[in-house]
């Protein structure tokens, strides 16, 4: 059974506390287009699902800040940094794998992966990445933990804001906004290094060295991290993020979200210790979901846009009912199918396998291969034939014609590699570079690693075995490894004209 | 001394000024206005002391920080030296042969060249330097003053038939203007001249050229007309023609005795640019 929740009709009013987002939504019927933001005060809970997301918090900004500084011992003066986006360069270095920016159909693939492996996850466990990997939500957390330290929790935070201006106010308020930006300048910060050499940049940054897109963008990432996650917070979740909007689409009655179960606890109503449960639900209409919630909605209005599913309100709910000894669970992880079977009293039938998860979980598999295959069988040689314009042909004194070409060796291996040239094309063609003794049917050059060498190459062919003005011809190059033949012409103008 | 009074409309005095019966208004000036004048007036102030601002009678007030456009020009000029640097030095030191033989430098020093030859000999030789007719073409294998590396470096430097002492020097008769040879000698010559190119030609005018040829043109052309690289002498077998290789071209060469010339370029160029030029154009001629 899907709630479905019609805004347009003004809400019926509500007995008990109000959620700051009902409240925020009246206003919004009466104060014209745009909705004040109204503050919300998450109130700390303790329990599983914060656990988890403290644990995912500290272990995801590890990966984020010590990214840059793990090392990677690349041959030769190729950068030691084991993840460098190399825009310089014009490389993207991960581990072993080092990318050139004509094969950013990789970048392409990977983001194709991680939008299928979104759609999978979420058609199964709902809004997993929202409630628990999204930067937005990881940054939002570390924030309101400082907001917390330095102002104490939900009450003393309303109570701090309504007080009027005093020494101690003051500097509960100067202090966390310092920490604030401390952390966005942090986050700033390690973004740069990502794409220089970090122990040079750390250095070159503070004494002014640093190239200017580094001080741009750490500004830059400054300004957003203090303003996303100590300002908007919730808002970009709900009006900025497109995600929202499309998971509607990925999640059916089968997918796991946070949800309130309505049977378990209508009629809901304050509880006095040691009365009956007869004839009540389990909700003692505490408000602790409403509070905790760090989108401020109630849960209990079932599944919205706003939620992220972060479990925080589980948490809260699974406290209060311990307390008033009643079963955990009255706010779960859980299928809407599973709650309509519950409500019937039949037994819950969890389905992780349905048409949806098996097309995305079969194009996920292929994608994913199909990268896999495009990395390993990947050619570390690449040719690209650039034909002289000007002149077209050169003809010599013997009547022979001999036309320039530049070519271009790219070696994407980490090694140098000795690489044959050969030139197919009008018999007797003679091949020659500037600086070698002879002419010959085929050309070594040495590329250096990672390098893309240009060398030019004359072709010249006898005025017997020249027949027509414009020749198909083809270049070939090969290693030990890799080969590869790339097409062009051979021209020869008028070839007979005296 | 004119009339204020206060308009009745805005309560505003007026400045007194009329125009047919329009007075104006004293409103005093946008505040936002006047800070940015006065911020303007300061800022000039603080002009006159860094820049160069006043003039004198024979020079002008130079400004502490001493700018000056002349002298950022001679520091981008250094930059650039120093942003050359390891290749640059190279070109200086290396030889022609090790320049065009190693990877980096041979790359350093077609760049080099190519820019060089697109704004200083592009004009004559073309862009591709094929050359045109009576400009030498610098692509194919038939060189004047020869083509190895050290030939094509020293007809740079002094030119030819230039102002350089040293110049490349050749001149053949105006054999025809000057009145050498009779009208009919020369019809007979250029007989001669299209057989040495293994054309087919009159054989009773070459059997009559052939004395006259070998009094006349054997000194620079040799004797079987294959021209002579030291005297510049062209070689008269070839398919290839300086000033065009049809009878009609011949004639007029030995009539007019044409010779262009090339501005010898050492004294303009720094050495390791002609050097750069040099082998540019020796790698683009097949680099034989």
């Amino acid at each position: 059974m899907t709630v479905v929740i019609d805004r347009t009709k003004p809400e019926a009013p509500k007995t008990g506390p109000v959620s700051a987002a009902a409240k925020a939504r009246a206003k919004g019927f009466t104060l014209g287009l745009y909705k004040p933001r109204t503050p919300i005060y998450p109130k700390l809970v303790h329990g599983q699902w914060r656990r988890i997301k403290w644990i995912l918090l500290i272990v995801m900004l590890a990966i984020y800040y010590v990214t840059p500084w793990i090392r990677w011992e690349r041959p030769g003066a190729l950068p030691d940094q084991a993840v460098l986006v190399d825009f310089a360069g014009g490389r993207f270095y991960f581990f072993g794998i080092q990318l050139w920016p004509q094969e950013v159909y990789f970048i392409t693939g990977l983001l194709v992966i991680g939008a299928l492996g979104l759609f999978l996850v979420s058609a199964m466990f709902g809004r997993l990445w929202c409630g628990y990997a999204c930067p937005q939500t990881v940054w939002t957390d570390l924030f309101i933990y400082v907001e917390r330290a330095f102002e104490g929790d939900r009450n003393a935070r309303m109570k701090l804001d309504a007080e009027p201006w005093s020494f101690n106010k003051a500097w509960r308020k100067i202090g966390k906004h310092a920490v604030w930006l401390g952390i966005g300048f942090g986050t700033g910060g390690a973004w740069i290094f990502y794409f220089h050499d970090a122990p040079t940049l750390i250095t070159h940054f503070w004494i002014g060295q640093a190239p200017a897109t580094a001080y741009i963008f750490c500004a830059l990432l400054t300004v957003t991290t203090y303003a996303f996650a100590g300002f908007m917070r919730e808002q970009v979740c709900i009006y900025l993020c497109p995600w929202p909007r499309i998971q509607g689409a990925m999640l059916d009655q089968h997918s796991l979200q946070v949800t309130y179960l309505r049977y378990r606890g209508e009629t809901r109503g304050p509880h006095k210790k040691g009365s009956s449960w007869e004839g009540r639900g389990d909700c003692i209409d505490c408000n602790a979901c409403v509070v905790a919630c760090p989108m401020g909605i109630d849960i209990r209005d079932g599944s919205q846009l706003e939620c992220i599913n972060c479990g925080l309100c589980i948490d809260a709910c699974d406290e209060i009912m311990d307390k008033v000894e009643r079963p955990r669970g009255l706010i779960a992880y859980d299928t809407d199918a599973a709650v309509a079977a519950r409500e019937m009293r039949q037994t819950p039938v969890y389905k992780l396998l349905r048409p949806r998860t098996a097309y995305y979980a079969v194009a996920l598999t292929l994608v994913s291969a199909l990268m896999i295959w495009g990395l390993t069988h990947r050619s570390a040689l690449d040719l690209h034939v650039l034909r002289d314009r000007n002149p077209m042909f050169v003809r010599l004194h013997d009547g022979a014609i001999r036309d320039g070409y530049t070519l271009k060796i790219a070696n994407r291996s980490f090694e140098a590699e000795d690489v044959q040239v050969s030139f197919v094309g009008p018999a007797g063609a003679k091949l020659r570079t500037p600086g070698a003794k002879v002419a010959g049917e085929t050309l070594s050059f040495r590329v250096e690693p990672n390098e893309v060498r240009a060398v030019r190459v004359f072709v010249t062919v006898p005025a017997a075995a020249i027949d027509a003005t414009n020749m198909p011809a083809a270049f070939s190059v090969r290693t030990g490894r890799d080969a590869m033949t790339v097409k062009t012409n051979f021209l020869s103008g008028a070839a007979n004209a005296p | 001394m004119s009339h204020r009074e206060t308009d009745e409309h805005s309560g505003v005095e007026t400045t007194g000024h009329e125009w047919d019966g329009i007075r104006e208004l004293d409103n005093p000036l946008p505040r936002w206005w006047l800070y940015i004048f006065y911020g303007c007036i300061v800022i000039a102030a603080i002009y006159w002391v860094f820049m160069p601002s006043w003039p004198g009678v024979n020079s002008y007030a130079k400004g502490m920080l001493n700018q000056s456009d002349r002298v950022d020009v001679a520091k981008q000029l250094e930059a650039l030296q120093t942003q050359r640097g390891a290749e640059g030095a190279m070109l200086r030191s290396a030889s022609l042969e090790t320049i065009e033989a190693d990877p980096k430098l041979q790359a350093y020093a077609l760049a080099v060249g190519q820019s060089v030859f697109g704004d200083n000999c592009a004009t004559c030789h073309g862009v591709g330097g094929t050359g045109s007719k009576g400009y030498a073409n610098l692509r194919d294998d038939v060189w004047l003053w020869g083509g190895s590396l050290q030939d094509i470096q020293h007809t740079i430097q002094v030119g030819v038939r230039s102002e350089d002492p040293q110049t490349r020097q050749s001149q053949m008769p105006a054999f025809g203007r000057d009145q050498i040879l009779k009208p009919a000698q020369i019809d007979d010559l250029t007989e001669y001249v299209v057989a040495l190119s293994r054309r087919p030609a009159n054989a009773a005018a070459v059997a009559r050229a052939a004395p006259v040829f070998a009094e006349q043109c054997v000194a620079c052309h040799g004797p079987q007309g294959k021209g002579n690289v030291a005297l510049g002498g062209p070689d008269l077998t070839d398919a290839d023609w300086l000033y065009g290789g049809n009878q009609a071209d011949i004639r007029e060469q030995i009539w007019n005795g044409r010779g262009g010339v090339m501005p010898a370029w050492q004294g303009r160029f720094s050495p390791e640019t002609i050097k750069a030029l040099a082998v540019y154009v020796h790698a683009n001629a097949g680099g034989q």
